[in-house]
């Protein structure tokens, strides 16, 4: 269900009514509601659905997740 | 006259709009005519005024005709406009069937408020895409509809090319074993305009891929004999393209799915509006099955041309399945790539 | 720029390794989530699988579970003089009883396609902010728990600014009570199951604890890259397995999704919604399944706004749609499939949307699928 993709903080507006953030996905920026993800800050990778970031991405453990595949025995 | 001696000059006055009195046919028809087509695109069939172009042909070759109804919004995006994509849609038609473009027929439909300044820009637009493309516009139509009843402006364009004597392109020249051909990134023009029309920011700006293929075409005609078929991928993407030529030949199209040149901004753009790359609009790429011993020369000859840098061998043709396009993933996984169906609608799930 | 590459052919491989090494025996996993469906069938997950491994499809996909009644409340809404009313691409192509929101636009229905719940907030603002029109918004606001908060934000909002001109054609829906009703089926047949993972991005993942121990199946929380799902899978089959069986709820998503949640916006979806009973296409009404809009803010339901008939609707006959969205039958198991019923004239709602999975099946179909039809048929 669900398209979500991860996408990078680039600037933060607080100045309206709702906490807005402008979003970089790979060279597309678009513009997102940040309201459910108070903790989120420029630089950090969000999960957008709808115009929403639902999530933040934990990087390091994304990495941690795939070096331990890494070390998974061939065969 | 040069390209760089093109201008489109500032039209007289910014406020100026067409009237249905533009289309009636009377004075104010063949003012429009001589001062804003005549213009940008002036011919000896057209100066001649008569109700039908005759243009000379001698050649014992044959003749390609094409048409094309462009209604396009909007009708100014990066990389193009209605104007250049009319005449570039039509050559473009022609080319990759072998023949060398010769003429075309431009046919407004105007909506009644049109700014005269915008209509001229496109007609610029056209005059200097014509010129790029070596074609004559040789006849033309201009009729008015009342405001509401039109998007600004719709064109149709009609064009006639030479086939050269003894070439015979076409799906049924296609054998397995035979390459498949592709002149570079997929999906730029149709992401280029969903982005205007979806308020996404593309930085840096994606320009459509709008651009003639004819010399390109032309390069391959008169250097690759083992060349089998040209098309130019456009409404429907690859995959259309793709499944026409498996349908009509009968054979299996195996495609390396990482071979497919994507932009990272289209994939992410099509990631966002949940679409698929492979059935986005191109305006400007070539797809040529060529014959196996043909396959190194004919991709050197795509990548010396300006638009073929990128230019890729992105699958064969066997005969594993009848009339199927068949895409090989990156994990060795194979799946059916079937014909598009309908709009490109941007879901969510 | 990606962040991280769950994509990469050689984790791909040596994941299927792990899986392959694993299983001794057949099992049926269960994948909750269209999207999950989707990505299976686009990468071909499911050839790379042991054959004793057999995938099939749940019904996470809002676009087939919304009751036909909803879609002919949909249409008549658009079709009056007056609305904008505002979809996700998906809905545009899913069959009512007489033809879709697509055909009402044909008719003159002002139609709009939005990528966010927000877009529609936006443009009532801007209509509100119109002297001289009356022109109304509406929103059809449908998804799981993933979509709901931001239906949730966007009514918030309207309430806060007052906007008469707004409201929402609510049709959200709640993935565990249909897990239950699946698994409550003694035939079910499902051994495991990868759960959706930017549900549980939301909702976080308590609740699967009891719908694990009742039922006896082991639960991936699983996203949808091929690591993800292979990962997913890898864990599930490892449960099912391991002597002595130990079935419990493990989060393979564990960079994006949390046990808890979002709580920010649970909190919203909780301020705007209140459960309901509701009708899932296909498989009937369950109890406590959907969301419907708590009576301080009723005056944004646009099924209160606007008089909408309740003609009896009517399913297209041979679509064993039902079955499909039980995970009874596969796609190809429906005798409509790819003849009578394709996405260009779909009969049942999982054709419609990318991610049903008629259609994944249809546009994905997998080759091992495709070698026991007739070839010579071009659909």
């Amino acid at each position: 269900m669900c398209l979500a993709i991860p996408g990078q903080i680039v600037s933060i507006d607080t100045s309206g009514t709702l906490r807005m953030g402008r979003v970089d996905f790979g060279g597309v920026i678009q513009e997102i509601c940040l309201e459910y993800t108070p903790e989120i800050a420029v630089g950090d990778y969000a999960i957008v659905h709808v115009g929403f970031a639902i999530a933040k991405l934990d990087l390091d453990r994304a990495n941690e997740i795939l070096a331990t595949i890494d070390q998974l025995p061939l065969g | 006259m040069s390209l760089q001696d093109w201008s489109c000059g500032v039209p007289k006055s910014n406020s100026e709009t067409i009237t249905l009195s533009h289309g009636s046919g009377g004075r104010l028809s063949a003012k429009l005519i001589e001062e804003v087509f005549f213009k940008h695109y002036l011919s000896p069939e057209l100066s001649a005024r008569n109700d039908s172009a005759v243009l000379d042909w001698s050649s014992d070759g044959r003749v390609a005709m094409s048409t094309d109804a462009f209604v396009i919004q909007p009708l100014e995006f990066p990389g193009g406009d209605i104007g250049s994509l009319s005449v570039y849609g039509t050559v473009n038609d022609l080319a990759v069937q072998g023949a060398k473009p010769i003429a075309l027929s431009i046919a407004w439909i105007l909506e009644e408020g049109f700014p005269l300044s915008q209509l001229s820009q496109l007609a610029c637009s056209i005059g200097k895409a014509a010129a790029e493309c070596s074609v004559r516009i040789v006849a033309g139509d201009t009729k008015v509809v009342e405001r509401g009843r039109g998007h600004g402006c719709y064109i149709t364009t009609t064009g006639i090319g030479k086939v050269p004597k003894g070439l015979d392109l076409g799906p049924s020249q296609i054998k397995a074993g035979d390459c498949i051909l592709l002149s570079g990134s997929i999906g730029d023009h149709g992401m280029a305009i969903m982005s205007q029309r979806t308020g996404l920011v593309f930085e840096p700006i994606l320009k459509s891929d709008c651009s003639p293929l004819h010399t390109m075409a032309k390069d391959l005609i008169e250097n690759i004999p083992g060349l089998r078929v040209m098309r130019d991928p456009t409404r429907g993407g690859i995959a259309a393209t793709l499944n026409e030529l498996a349908s009509s030949s009968r054979l299996c199209f195996q495609i390396d799915e990482a071979r497919v040149p994507v932009r990272a901004q289209v994939k992410s753009a099509c990631e966002l509006l949940g679409l698929d790359p492979w059935i986005v609009a191109n305006e400007g790429k070539l797809i040529a099955i060529v014959a196996p011993e043909s396959l190194q020369a004919a991709l050197q000859i795509l990548r010396n041309h300006p638009l073929g840098s990128q230019a890729c061998c992105i699958g064969q043709v066997t005969q594993e399945y009848r009339s199927r396009v068949i895409a090989r993933t990156a994990y060795g996984t194979q799946r059916i790539v079937p014909m598009p169906e309908g709009e490109l609608l941007p879901r969510i799930c | 720029m990606q962040a991280t590459d769950f994509g990469n052919p050689n984790h791909v491989a040596l994941l299927v390794q792990q899986i392959r090494a694993k299983t001794t025996r057949p099992w049926t996993i269960m994948e909750v989530c269209g999207g999950q469906t989707h990505a299976i069938l686009r990468y071909g997950i499911d050839q790379l699988l042991p054959d004793s491994i057999r995938i099939v499809h749940g019904p996470g996909c809002p676009v087939c579970v919304t009751p036909i009644e909803t879609i002919d409340q949909a249409i008549q809404i658009a079709s009056t003089p007056g609305v904008i009313f505002c979809t996700f691409g998906d809905m545009l192509r899913v069959p009512g009883s007489d033809g879709d929101l697509m055909q009402a636009k044909s008719r003159g229905a002002d139609v709009r396609i939005i990528h966010s719940p927000m877009e529609a907030y936006q443009l009532a603002l801007a209509e509100s902010n119109q002297t001289g029109s009356n022109r109304q918004v509406v929103l059809f606001a449908i998804g799981f728990e993933t979509t709901a908060p931001a239906t949730a934000m966007a009514i918030r909002m309207a309430k806060e600014k007052n906007l008469d001109c707004f409201s929402a054609l609510v049709c959200h829906v709640l993935v565990p009570p249909a897990l239950e009703a699946i698994f409550s089926d003694e035939n079910h047949g499902i051994d495991g199951l990868l759960a959706a993972g930017h549900v549980c991005t939301i909702t976080g993942y308590h609740s699967y604890d009891a719908i694990c121990n009742r039922f006896g199946i082991p639960i991936a929380i699983t996203g949808f890259e091929p690591v993800d799902l292979l990962r997913g899978i890898w864990n599930v089959v490892e449960q099912l397995e391991s002597q002595p069986r130990n079935d419990r709820v493990v989060n393979v998503y564990e960079h994006i999704a949390t046990i808890q949640g979002n709580a920010h916006a649970q909190q919203t979806v909780d301020e705007v919604f209140a459960l309901c009973d509701q009708t899932w296409r296909g498989i009937g009404i369950l109890p406590q399944s959907g969301l419907k809009l708590k009576e301080k803010y009723a005056l944004y339901d646009a099924q209160k706004r606007f008089s909408i008939r309740s003609d009896r609707s009517t399913e297209a006959s041979p679509c064993r749609a039902a079955d499909v969205l039980r995970g009874k039958i596969r796609p190809v198991e429906c005798p409509a499939f790819g003849s009578l019923c394709n996405p260009g004239n779909p009969l049942g709602a999982p054709m419609v949307s990318n991610e049903g999975a008629c259609a994944a099946y249809y546009l994905y179909q997998s080759i091992k699928e495709d070698k026991s039809q007739d070839l010579e048929v071009d659909r």
